[in-house]
């Protein structure tokens, strides 16, 4: 009966040979570590984000008079209310902490390189769209950060030349954040994670297209492939075990560990908190903001620190494939670049006074000096290391490479 | 005119097609102003009601906060001292003269919100310090210094009486 049912679809839709292709028999290379773990734990994330949301938003009303307090009965009254409020909550810093593991790694082996510059900037564009809907979903319970929050991150577009004025009106709907600014951004909160489903497709496609990059930085040979299920489903089910409990441990023992206290407090347009702080997600980029002392330069420079990391495909000249596994420099690179950005996400959380003033404004150095020294390293490195001798093992994956590798035709890049 | 030649011409093909590009384009253009449009503020958020204030309870040296359309609005009763240095000063990075912030020189009023990104200023002595990225303003509510680019606004206001004041468009 099933198999009927399977060959009536089949004749109709590629079902079967969907599921072959795509999962059963995908070839993924065989030497993938945990850190490719990562890609499965967002879509995880993000399903889960959709599904808490979803029943979150059965009780939330976005209206500044309601706001605070339906939260608070969401809390308090709805059967286990708490448990999806709190795991939506702590889910947003979940996100951010995975998907930035997931950028992480593919610095780290320089995955972003030919044939896969799409996926780095599909990826990018995921990035971005998370973090639009983690801003606008931190107004929702109108607490004390979340009304200024919004409205120093909305007063930001206020440096836009001639138009800066109109524009921060435009995004409020009133001439501070007020109800128009709460309705509007729950309509577009709840908008936005399904453009995030669409991308995450697009990005799938792309990566089924070019398959998984693997720590070696070059395509196997087939016999270096096995199919995706059972072992890489296995592998990703493994993972996302370890991952639940790190991620249980917060929600059910230390679930206002990412709820700033001052949110307890209803909003209030009258006072200002003492200390405004971006959720630590945004630190290091909100660091970048305050190193500039010139408004118009803080928000271009934050701006551009998080879309530069789209050069690097081009910005990354080498030919040596596997990224920090094979080349000395740029790993050495790769982790100044990640202290760095801790460093900046611990000075974006202190006030703005004394020596973190001076700190933060070596630290936003340093991350752009990274980006735009890359050109010119990775050229000297890779003479200095190919006259040195590239080491045994990556010789011998050039020689194992299969010989006609359809990314690989020309000369020897990845 | 109408012979086969120019009939069959193909570039009459590729301007027909071009133009309804164009105009399609433009339509769809237009279309999208009035979804632009529902975002801006609304006709009774733009009519906000002015805000009126009792000024003769202020004393000398303090100040009120009061709610104009959302906005807290800042009332400053300056004592002579400040009312005196505030004359002799331009300011800081956007300078302006006291006298044309201040209808009476005695009263301040201006928007409490930092032109930086739009904390509220805390009152000090000298004038006001923002708690968020210390942008320091002088008691006509000029900046000083800080990564704050402008002074703080003063609103439209007048006084009604001598006591009272109306803050908001007549
Ligand atoms: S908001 Fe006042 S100094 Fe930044």
């Amino acid at each position: 009966m099933v198999s009927r049912v399977i060959e009536w679809v089949d004749q109709r839709f590629p079902l079967t040979s969907f599921v072959k292709h795509d999962l059963t028999e995908y070839p993924t290379p065989r030497n993938l570590s945990y850190w490719w773990n990562f890609g499965f734990l967002a879509g995880f994330v993000l399903v889960l984000q959709i599904a808490t949301g979803i029943f979150l938003a059965m009780y939330y009303k976005p209206d500044v008079n309601l706001a605070f307090d339906s939260v608070q009965h969401i809390m308090r009254e709805v059967n286990y209310g708490w448990l999806l409020r709190y795991i939506h909550s702590t889910g947003a810093s979940a996100f951010f902490v995975v998907i930035y593991v997931h950028m992480a790694r593919t610095l780290y082996y320089a995955s972003y390189h030919k044939p896969r510059e799409l996926m780095w900037w599909t990826g990018q564009g995921l990035m971005l769209l998370i973090m639009a809907t983690a801003f606008m979903g931190y107004l929702l319970p109108w607490g004390q950060m979340s009304y200024w929050g919004a409205q120093v991150i909305t007063n930001l577009f206020g440096v836009t030349p001639f138009f800066g004025d109109q524009i921060v009106l435009w995004l409020r709907g009133d001439f501070s954040v007020g109800d128009a600014t709460l309705t509007r951004f729950f309509a577009l909160h709840y908008l936005f994670p399904f453009l995030i489903f669409a991308l995450v497709g697009i990005h799938l496609v792309a990566l089924h297209t070019v398959k998984s990059s693997n720590p070696s930085g070059i395509s196997l040979a087939d016999k270096d492939n096995i199919p995706f299920h059972p072992y890489f489903t296995l592998k990703d089910f493994f993972g996302l075990g370890v991952y639940l409990i790190v991620f249980c441990a917060f929600v059910f023992f230390s679930p206002n560990t990412f709820i700033e206290p001052p949110n307890n407090i209803p909003a209030n347009p009258l006072m200002t908190p003492a200390h405004i702080e971006p959720e630590w997600y945004f630190l290091p980029f909100y660091a970048i903001l305050r190193a500039i002392p010139d408004m118009l330069g803080g928000v271009v420079a934050m701006a551009v620190s998080v879309l530069i990391f789209a050069i690097l495909p081009f910005a990354d000249r080498t030919s040596i494939p596997g990224g920090a596994r094979y080349r000395p420099i740029y790993r050495a690179m790769f982790f100044i670049f990640l202290a760095d950005v801790l460093l900046l996400g611990y000075v974006g959380a202190k006030p703005p006074t004394g020596y973190f003033v001076p700190l933060g404004q070596a630290a936003t150095l340093v991350y752009f000096a990274t980006f735009f020294l890359l050109p010119f390293v990775s050229k000297a490195e890779e003479r200095w290391m190919r006259a040195r001798g590239l080491p045994a093992d990556l010789q011998a994956l050039f020689q194992q490479r299969p010989p006609r590798d359809k990314w690989n035709d020309k000369g020897e890049t990845r | 005119m109408a012979d086969s030649e120019i009939l069959s011409c193909p570039n009459r093909r590729d301007f027909l097609g071009k133009a309804t590009a164009v105009v399609g384009a433009a339509g769809v253009a237009a279309a999208c102003w009035p979804f632009i449009s529902s975002m801006n503020p609304s006709t009774d958020t733009l009519e906000k009601a002015t805000t009126e204030v009792d000024v003769s309870a202020i004393q000398t040296g303090q100040m009120e906060t009061v709610s104009w359309g959302g906005k807290p609005v800042f009332v400053v009763h300056r004592t002579d001292a400040q009312v005196a240095s505030m004359k002799n000063s331009q300011g800081g990075h956007d300078p302006q003269s006291d006298a044309d912030r201040v209808k009476k020189s005695e009263w301040l009023v201006v928007v409490g919100v930092c032109t930086h990104m739009g904390c509220i200023p805390a009152k000090n002595e000298d004038g006001w310090l923002c708690p968020c990225h210390g942008s320091v303003y002088d008691n006509s509510g000029r900046i000083l210094h800080g990564p704050a680019p402008k002074n703080l606004v003063v609103p439209p206001y007048g006084f009604v009486s001598d006591s009272k004041i109306v803050i908001g468009e007549a």
